[in-house]
């Protein structure tokens, strides 16, 4: 893991300064009655405040899985193991007791939900929901907190503030149950934000207004901000760092701008290539990446994206026997393909068809 | 919510109609109809056809089927004359007529039986209530645990075991063997609040235990399911302690379906807790209907599916009406 050349992506100070976030070999295993899930392994990454992380991947590629143990939300399963480092500004986390983590949950660090219908409590109003995550961490009385959670709910652009703080999630519309989760992720005004595939639910156009709606709340307080998602659209639009996730593994890492003009890994290739686009010239059909996701619990042998590899045998046995490392400085892949092939394939084979 | 409160009521005026009519036609019309006579019932098999006739008479078991139930209801709404020639018995309204056996009227007959029933009903609710629910919520914590396991052990014995078999255990142990307590019996609680405490606990516990254990087991899988719920995942996101976690946000939403359950029971045990009254000798609701069913006191019998159906009636609806402030999605109308 090329973990040190990791302060240098965004922190031009030099190593001698810890990122803000800053994750090191983070690996999640939870014990099933079907084996050990290999959730995630041997993560590493790193944002700085102001800036966006985006991570992208398909469904169990362990994105979430990820962001939750930042959160230290595996530690009410018992049947989760989390190791490796993950250092918040200058605290590391692993290692600190439940009760530490809880004081940071919800307040220096926080966490936007998808699907905020079911993230809502349902019997109580989102006014009240908000008001608790307030006081958890602030020592105010009732209506100085009602005030504040008013207050969160204009800035987040829901119209009249005051009648839709009595009101209970399924009265909202999907947009504006969306914009109340984050008006209770910000009210302690977090320092790092994670956003979970804060726009699957939604339609496109309150799609647009959410993630703005993110942006111009991430400038306002000057956080950090973790976006997770599939939509590489929406990575594009927000993110100044890229990883991609694949069976629980970093595969990829660097720059949006690098990951989104000369990608290294095949199946970041596949991702841009099953993205549709309006501003290429229209194809027949979207390219999908062939095959399904692998088992967490049986990891296919060397690189876990082998059986979907076109390119897997180009070197001998490697690619189903040995696991490929991140390599790379600001922008790292986990592959066997030689830089010169990928480069070769790249602009011969693959970016003529994005 | 005013209409919906008035359908409501009418809706449960007409099911105690109902109720009034199939008893009514299981207990009167049917020995009418098969030949055996209720006159009889009443006054013995050794009566002389005279008075017999006499007694038909003044019970007006000589009228049509139709017009003894169109009587019946008219001394429930606005009391009745029960008379024969000369010789007038008056019957206030709601009455339900006379015991063939004790002669006494029936309707302060139960009224007098109702505060033993919902003396025994309310102390063994709150019992259940607190301890099965506690024992769901520890359990489903410490999912898989010893503790679990004993605690759902414990419940299935509960569910199992006849309260005949734990009230005679009960009783033997406690009040012969040990004699911790005094006999079963009802004391009125305004007259002696210590004696009807005494008195009822072990009834009380006896009845809970049933009880307890399926609201245990109930409890149990509603919290394992409701902890796996996205909003329990969010209440911890914001950092809350995980007590307010599991004692606000995750039951809270197990009470709603306990809510249901619960009604249905507790206007099931206010028609009376026959086998709990039969075996701590309680002279409750139930009693009264056991006693009633093995003397073929058909007015008696009458009575009390009567007040059993009232009870269950009004109790859904007030669940029903709980369930719109319990659960916001719910909208009566």
């Amino acid at each position: 893991m090329s973990t040190d050349s990791l302060a240098g992506l965004t922190t031009p100070a030099g190593p001698a300064k810890r990122p803000f976030l800053e994750v090191k070999d983070l690996t999640v295993r939870f014990n099933t009655d079907d084996g050990v899930v290999k959730a995630v392994s041997g993560s590493s990454f790193a944002v700085e405040r102001g800036k966006t992380l985006g991570i992208v991947g398909e469904s169990g590629s362990g994105k979430s899985v990820t962001s939750l143990a930042v959160l230290g939300l595996h530690r009410t399963r018992s049947n989760a193991t989390v190791s490796g480092e993950i250092w918040l500004d200058d605290k590391e986390l692993v290692t600190a007791s439940d009760e530490e983590v809880r004081k940071l949950r919800g307040g220096k660090m926080a966490m936007i939900f998808q699907d905020p219908l079911s993230a809502m409590h349902p019997y109580y109003t989102v006014g009240a929901q908000i008001v608790e995550a307030y006081r958890v961490h602030h020592k105010v009385s009732k209506k100085e907190a009602r005030v504040r959670a008013i207050d969160m709910l204009a800035r987040v652009g829901i119209p009249q503030p005051e009648k839709r703080f009595n009101e209970y999630g399924h009265q909202f519309s999907g947009g504006m149950r969306q914009r109340a989760m984050i008006a209770m992720a910000l009210v302690n005004d977090p320092k790092l934000l994670i956003a979970d595939e804060p726009t699957t639910a939604l339609d496109v156009t309150v799609q647009a207004q959410i993630l703005d709606l993110i942006r111009d709340l991430q400038q306002e307080f000057g956080s950090a901000v973790i976006m997770i998602t599939h939509d590489l659209g929406v990575v594009a639009e927000l993110a100044d760092d890229v990883l991609v996730m694949y069976g629980g593994k970093v595969i990829e890492r660097g720059p949006a701008a690098d990951v989104f003009h000369e990608p290294q890994h095949p199946y970041t290739w596949g991702l841009l290539g099953s993205m549709p686009r309006l501003d290429r010239e229209l194809r027949d059909r979207l390219t999908p990446v062939k095959g399904s996701p692998p088992s967490l619990i049986n990891l296919p042998s060397g690189c876990a994206f082998h059986p979907r590899c076109p390119y897997a045998g180009r070197n001998g046995d490697r690619s189903f026997t040995e696991t490929p490392e991140l390599r790379g400085g600001v922008h790292a892949v986990a592959c066997h393909l030689p830089a010169e092939d990928r480069q070769k394939i790249y602009e011969q084979e693959v970016a003529p068809n994005l | 919510m005013l209409s919906y409160l008035i359908r409501r009521i009418v809706n449960a005026v007409i099911t105690l109609l109902v109720v009034t009519m199939v008893t009514f036609g299981i207990f009167f019309a049917v020995p009418t109809i098969t030949g055996s006579d209720p006159a009889l019932l009443y006054i013995g098999k050794t009566a002389d056809p005279a008075s017999l006739e006499g007694i038909r008479t003044k019970l007006g078991l000589d009228d049509p089927i139709p017009v003894q139930y169109g009587k019946f209801l008219k001394g429930l709404v606005a009391g009745r004359d029960y008379a024969n020639g000369a010789d007038v018995t008056h019957c206030d309204a709601p009455c339900l007529g006379y015991s063939f056996k004790t002669e006494q009227e029936v309707t302060p007959l139960l009224i007098s039986d109702i505060p033993v029933t919902l003396s025994l009903a309310i102390g063994a609710a709150i019992l259940w209530v607190l301890f099965g629910v506690a024992t769901g919520v520890l359990s489903a914590l410490k999912r898989g645990t010893f503790l679990d396991r004993a605690a759902m052990t414990g419940a299935l014995a509960g569910v199992s075991l006849p309260i005949y078999f734990t009230g005679q255990l009960a009783l033997l142990i406690f009040i012969h063997e040990l004699g911790w307590l005094p006999d079963a019996a009802y004391t009125p609680f305004l007259e002696d609040p210590a004696g009807w405490f005494t008195g009822l606990i072990l009834p009380w516990v006896t009845l809970a235990f049933l009880f307890a254990a399926t609201y245990a087991r109930l409890t149990r899988a509603n919290m394992l399911e409701t902890l796996g719920e996205d909003y329990i995942r969010t209440a911890r996101s914001k950092g809350l302690p995980e007590r307010t976690v599991i004692g606000k946000h995750g039951l809270r939403a197990v009470l709603t379906p306990l809510v249901t359950v619960f009604g249905l029971d507790f206007g099931t045990l206010l028609a009376g807790a026959i086998l709990t009254e039969q075996v701590f000798n309680l002279r409750g609701l139930g009693y009264q209907a056991l006693t009633a069913i093995r003397q073929n006191d058909l007015p008696v019998i009458l009575g009390v599916t009567l007040i059993a159906a009232i009870f269950i009636v009004v109790i859904n609806l007030i669940v029903d009406l709980l369930y719109s402030v319990i659960d916001p999605r719910v909208r009566l109308g």
